[in-house]
This record gives structure tokens, sequence and C-alpha cells, in this order.
């Protein structure tokens, strides 16, 4: 039980609590404090019927503004979608190759098409487009089917060696383990490292050499250099998309490659595409 | 608990009557220059140039840029606004500990503005005696009509404070024609609406509730001052025994009441120094007044440090004011002070009107073109302070043989728009043979170079090569 008691030099009763010696003075609250309490309950009520407030069995009511969160998000998106409808109409209708010379739509696709590329594209060619073992580098200056920005563009909307789009680039190398004996196998991978600057056998290196000159030059070219009319790899340079030591040649040569990418003519729109392609062709390797 | 004590207590009225003296003239003149500042900053102009807006004082949330004069603050400059806070923090702990409550009661816009609406009050009512006879007088309609009257003044003034705040932050002309046409933004309208409101309140009904009840400073100040700090305060072992008859044995104080008359927070400065004063130094006014008229000395209520009362009570002068005031803890105060302001006015010389910042690119850490060349990618935030648009030259300095390469540019040039920044990717490359692509890592710094004034700013960054 408290102990009520007067405070001398003020005329205060006390509220009877007491802290080493130091007791609290229980002076009245100013009256129009009381008020604002009442008026902050008459301001919840009100906002419990404007607002979505009670939770019920399904849903909490609804409120008579109609107020939802998710209502503003989606207000806010077509807000947004009315204000870039002009910059998206152009970016349909725009010659690529023009891009560069109109900066606002240029910096409008980048933005647009890093969006595109983090949704669709990062699950293969990583969110840094730096691609992984199987799935090409985006980065670098070496291109399978073209690094112009017209020819990313027409990757991108057509995809690789799908069945889905008739006008996909389409290319299949031979799986060489059917036609040639290892030891052939072993000599033309010999001929391929030293093509591009590796290690290599000299014996085999030149036994290789005809038989790259027999059975790759129609495609990888008599120098090597590959061809992107056919989306095969230059296999002069440092760049290797499924690995460049004798193993992973070895199971290329026998077993062959098959990359494949959707064609996202078939998702995306055009706006959709033609900045993503700006976005991939402006990331450093587009030519 | 006492049967009669309420559990809440009724604002008591207060009416204060009008004095002269020196304090009086005083906040009469930092009242001028207060709301002078307040309302017509806004309306100064600056020209900057075509490219930037022409208003003395803007703070631009939209376009994230502050003005004040000849000096405009960037975002990531905000350390200025920072280190402004911490001055004034500084100078109310400088001044308490001086002055006691000096800036309750003489430049708090409570204050203030309080002040100015007691001064209409006073036109339209009358003084003191008058304004406590139409208080307890019937609804009338000449109480009707000096009470309108008020109010629409009182509203006035709020309205013109409310109004004045927006302007604060975008162009004031443009915005006043908006206001007036009904084509302002909203935001403008609520502002104003809000502010009106708690000027009016605060202003003419709430006065000293706000200083009492709200705000946390008088809570504060107890830590702030000592026994040094000059504050307002009673000779009471001059004025006691206090008497209205004259007697030998009584004391200075005639107990005229004068000093609670004037009083705007409603208390008995007699009763001792006390959480309700402002110091606002009007009580000190009256009573000198009083003492002139009665042939005593002036001071009976006065600026009075508590270490003097013993030196006082027997009679000896008390120690000059300045060495209250100069003191180790003000001392300690004014040099923490001045050191922020003056590493603020030293940060503001030596700021460049060009900038950059690096941010490497780490998604990867480096690539392999065809012909085995290394290159790591960054993106450099490059920032144009000028009125006009800047060429920009990108360089980079290393121990190692480096290229860099601009992002869409055969040339290093990149061009920034007035008062902007703009992000571009840099490309840095070693070729398979140089050291810096063999080497896990090595450093290097970009510059940029304004190529019309040779102005330069760098920035350090680092390279990664193969050997991870």
């Amino acid at each position: 039980m408290t102990k009520h008691e007067t405070d001398e030099a003020t005329g205060v009763d006390t509220t009877g609590h007491e802290w080493d010696g130091i007791k609290e003075l229980n002076n009245p609250l100013p009256r129009w404090w009381l008020w604002c309490l009442y008026l902050t309950i008459i301001w919840g009520i009100g906002y419990m019927i404007a607002y979505p407030a009670w939770p019920m069995i399904s849903g909490a009511t609804k409120g008579v503004l109609g107020y939802s969160t998710r209502g503003e998000v989606a207000a806010e998106i077509s807000r947004f979608e009315q204000q870039n409808a002009d910059l998206r109409e152009s970016l349909t209708q725009v010659d690529l190759s023009l891009l560069k010379d109109d900066p606002d739509l240029q910096r409008f696709a980048y933005a647009n098409g890093a969006a595109v590329f983090r949704t669709n594209c990062s699950q293969c060619h990583g969110s840094g487009a730096a691609g992984g073992l199987g799935y090409p580098n985006l980065l670098d200056d070496d291109w399978l089917w073209g690094g112009a920005i017209q020819d990313i563009a027409y990757s991108i909307d057509h995809g690789i060696r799908n069945e889905t789009d008739a006008d996909a680039h389409w290319s299949q190398m031979p799986a060489y383990g059917e036609v040639l004996s290892s030891d052939e196998i072993d000599s033309a991978v010999q001929y391929v490292l030293q093509l591009s600057g590796g290690e290599f056998d000299v014996e085999m290196a030149s036994a290789g050499a005809v038989i790259f000159e027999e059975q790759c030059s129609a495609c990888h070219g008599a120098d090597g250099k590959g061809s992107r009319d056919v989306g095969a790899p230059n296999l002069t340079d440092a760049i290797w998309l499924y690995g460049s030591d004798t193993a992973a040649l070895t199971e290329t040569v026998t077993n062959a490659r098959f990359g494949v990418m959707p064609a996202w003519g078939q998702r995306l729109t055009r706006s959709d595409i033609n900045a993503v392609a700006a976005y991939v062709h402006g990331l450093g390797g587009g030519e | 608990m006492s049967e009669n004590q309420s559990l809440y207590a009724p604002q008591v009225p207060i009416f204060p009557r009008r004095v002269t003296g020196y304090f009086r003239t005083l906040k009469w003149w930092i009242m001028a220059v207060t709301l002078g500042i307040y309302y017509l900053t806004p309306w100064l102009r600056w020209d900057r140039g075509p490219a930037l807006p022409d208003q003395a004082v803007l703070v631009d949330l939209a376009g994230r840029r502050f003005y004040f004069l000849w000096i405009e603050i960037w975002p990531h400059e905000f350390y200025f606004v920072a280190g402004l806070l911490i001055m004034a923090g500084l100078g109310l702990f400088l001044f308490t500990s001086a002055l006691g409550r000096v800036w309750c009661g003489y430049a708090c816009p409570q204050t203030v503005w309080t002040d100015l609406f007691i001064l209409v009050e006073r036109w339209i009512e009358g003084d003191r005696n008058a304004r406590v006879r139409l208080w307890k007088a019937d609804w009338t309609l000449h109480k009707w009509r000096l009470r309108i009257t008020k109010w629409i003044v009182w509203l006035l003034i709020a309205i013109a404070t409310g109004g004045a705040w927006v302007f604060y932050f975008t162009d004031a002309p443009t915005l006043l024609r908006d206001l007036i046409a009904f084509e302002a933004h909203p935001a403008a309208y609520g502002t104003i609406a809000v502010l009106t409101a708690t000027t009016f309140l605060f202003g003419g009904f709430m006065r000293e509730q706000v200083c009492i009840y709200m705000c946390p400073w008088p809570r504060i100040q107890g830590a702030m001052m000592d026994d040094d700090t000059l504050t307002v305060g009673y000779r009471e072992w001059r004025g006691e025994p206090r008497a209205k008859k004259r007697l030998e044995s009584t004391g200075d104080c005639i107990d005229c009441m004068a000093c609670v008359n004037v009083c705007p927070m409603g208390i008995d400065i007699r009763d001792g120094q006390q959480m309700e004063c402002i110091t606002c130094a009007l009580c000190i006014d009256a009573c000198d007044d009083v003492m002139d008229k009665i042939g005593k000395p002036r001071g009976l209520i006065d600026y009075l440090a508590l270490s003097d009362e013993p030196q006082e009570r027997a009679g000896q002068a008390p120690k000059p004011i300045l060495k209250h005031i100069l003191r180790p803890r003000t001392i300690l105060y004014t040099f923490l002070w001045s050191l922020i302001g003056f590493g603020l006015v030293f940060a503001l010389f030596i700021r460049a009107e060009i900038d950059l910042t690096v941010a490497p690119v780490r998604n990867p850490t480096f690539i392999m073109l065809s012909d085995g060349s290394i290159r790591n990618t960054y993106i450099l935030r490059l920032r144009n302070k000028h009125g006009e648009p800047r060429e920009f030259r990108l360089s980079l300095s290393s121990d190692e043989v480096l290229r860099i390469d601009v992002e869409g540019s055969q040339t290093n040039l990149v061009t920034v728009a007035p008062d902007s920044s703009t992000q571009q990717r840099v490309y840095v490359t070693a070729r398979p043979q140089d050291a810096a692509a063999q080497q896990s890592h090595t450093d290097l710094r970009f510059w940029v170079e304004d190529v019309i004034s040779g102005e330069r700013a760098f920035r350090d960054s680092s390279f990664d090569g193969k050997d991870k």
C-alpha cells in the first residue's frame, strides 16, 4: 500500500512513489491535455471508419475511403507507365544503330534494359552479365553471333538453337566421337591448343592439322578464327566458353556442344528487347 | 490524495501588463529583426546565371540542392548542415551556461510570436486592466466585436507565418502567384494550413502552456546552468520583508505586484528561480521603474548569479559580470563552437567545383578479352557544380601500364550538364604481358580535368589482375 503525503515545499500531494528519498509529486495535468486525449480517440474512431482497420475472418474491413496499399502501388506503377509511354513508343520504333544519337532515349533504354536483364537474363548469364561455363560472358569482346547492337537484338528476339522460333540462330557441331578415332581426336585437340597459343604436343599437332583441315575448317575456318554466320567460335583467341584444358576440348570434340537460348520475342515486347539489347551492348563488349 | 484536488488543472488566464524599459526595448528590436529575417528572406534574389534559381535562400528538396547566397550545398555535402546543427547545439549550451534561458526569453519563436500576439491584443482590447474587465464581462456585442477583430488580426499574422515558410522551398514569386490563383500544389496549402493553425493556437491561446508542458528545453536547462550562470532573480535580502506600508524594518519591495503583472508566464519571480521562468527580464524593467519612483536603487530584480548571494547578503559587491561569464566551461564551449565554425569555413573554401567518386564493378572483378588482356570496369560519378556545361577529360595514373577507355566514346571526354552529376562507365585494360594483368592488385588513380579551366580532381582505386 503506497503512502500519500503532502510535500512541504510545494504543498502538492505525492504519489507515494519514492526512489532513494526522491518523491514524485502528483501535480495535476493541464485540462487541455485531456482534451487532446479525447481528440485522438475521436480521430482514431474516424480513422477506423475511413481506412482498413478491423481484422475479420477473410481480410480486414475495407474502410469507406476504399484505400489499400496494393492499390496505391498499382496506381504508382500505372502513373509511371503513362509517364514513360512516349519513351517506350520511341524505343519500339527506334533504329538501334542510331540510339546513341538520342542520349535521353539511350539512358531510358539502359535503365529499362538493366531491369529486363535482371528479371529474364541473369539466371543464365549472371547478374553481372559475366556468364559462366557454357553461358557466354556478355562483357567481353568475343561474340558468337555478332556484337553490333542489331545483332544482339536479333539473338535476343529469336534465340539460339530453339525449336520454337523458325528464325532462331541455328548450327550444330557434329559429335566427332562417332566419326573419328580417339587418337585422331587427341591430335585435333593438340592442334587447337596450338592455334590458341596454349601448350601443345608438336607431333600430335601436326597430325591434327590435317584432321582440322578436313573436318573442322568448314565452320571454324582454315585459320581457326571461326564464323559468325554459323556461330562457330574463334579458336585462336583466349576465350573458351566450355573451358580451355585438354579434357574440356576433348569432350567438346567427342560429344559436341549445343547451347540453347529461348526466343525472347515470344515473351518480351519489342521495346523491352531493344532496351536489353542496348543495355548488353553498353556493358563494354558492344561493337 | 486530498478530496478537493482535481486530477486536471484548468488554464489560468494571464494578462501581461505593458512595460517599458531597457529589456523591453531590446526585445522589440530582436522581434523586429527576427521576424524581418523570417518574412523577408525568401524574397531576396541572388543571380546565379540562367541555369540556376535566383532565390537567395532556397531549400530545393525536389532538385536536392540547398542554396544560401553564394553557397550551394549538394546532398553529399550534408555535413555542412550537420556542422551548423552541432554549432547551434553548442551555442545553446554556451548561452545557457552563461545567461540561463536567454534563448527562451528573447529569441525562441514561441516567445517572439506570443509577444507579437500580446501586442495585437493590447492594441485592440487595451492594457491589462481593460483586458481583465473584458474577460469577466458578459458576451455583449462590444466584447464580440473586440474578440473577433483580435482573432482576425491573429489569423492574418498566422497565415503570413505559415505562408512565409513554404516560400523557402520553391521560387517565392511563382508560388505566391500560384497560391493566389489556387494552382499551387496541395502540399503547399496543407503546410500553410497546419502552420497557420499552430501559430494561431500557440501564439493566441496556448502561450505559456507550450513552454511549461510541451517544450523539453526547460527540463534540460538544469544541466546547463551552474552557480555562476547569470539569470533573472530577486534580491530577497534587499526586498524582504516586503510591505506596502513603509517602515524602518521593511525591505525595498513595496509588494506592488508590478513584476507579477507584467510576467507573460504568470509567475512571481520573488518565489525564486522556477521552471516556468523564461527569463524574458520584463519584471526587471517593471521593478526598476517602481524603484525609480520610490527613490530606491534599481536592481531589486536583476540578472544575478547564485554564487554572489553570500557576498551580497554580507553587503559586499558582487563579482563583475565578465568574471561570471568567462569561466572554463563557457571558454570550452566557445572554443569548440569556433573550432567547428572554422572547420566549416575551411571546408567551404577548399571544396572543388568538380568532383568524382569511383565505384569499381566487382561482379565480376575482372574479365578476359579475346587477346588475353585483363579488363576491370568502374562506374565514375562526375560532378559539375558550375552553372554551365563542362567537358571533362578522364585519365588515370599508375605505376603499371594500364589503358583507360570510356563507354560510348572514342575520346576520353565526357560532357556534364550544368549543376548536375553524371554516371560514366569506364574500362581499364592491362595487356596480357603487363604486370597489372598478372598480379592480384594494382593501385591506380583516376583523374578528371576540366578541359577549359584546367581544374583537376582525383580519386584512388585499384585494379584486379588474374592472380587472385
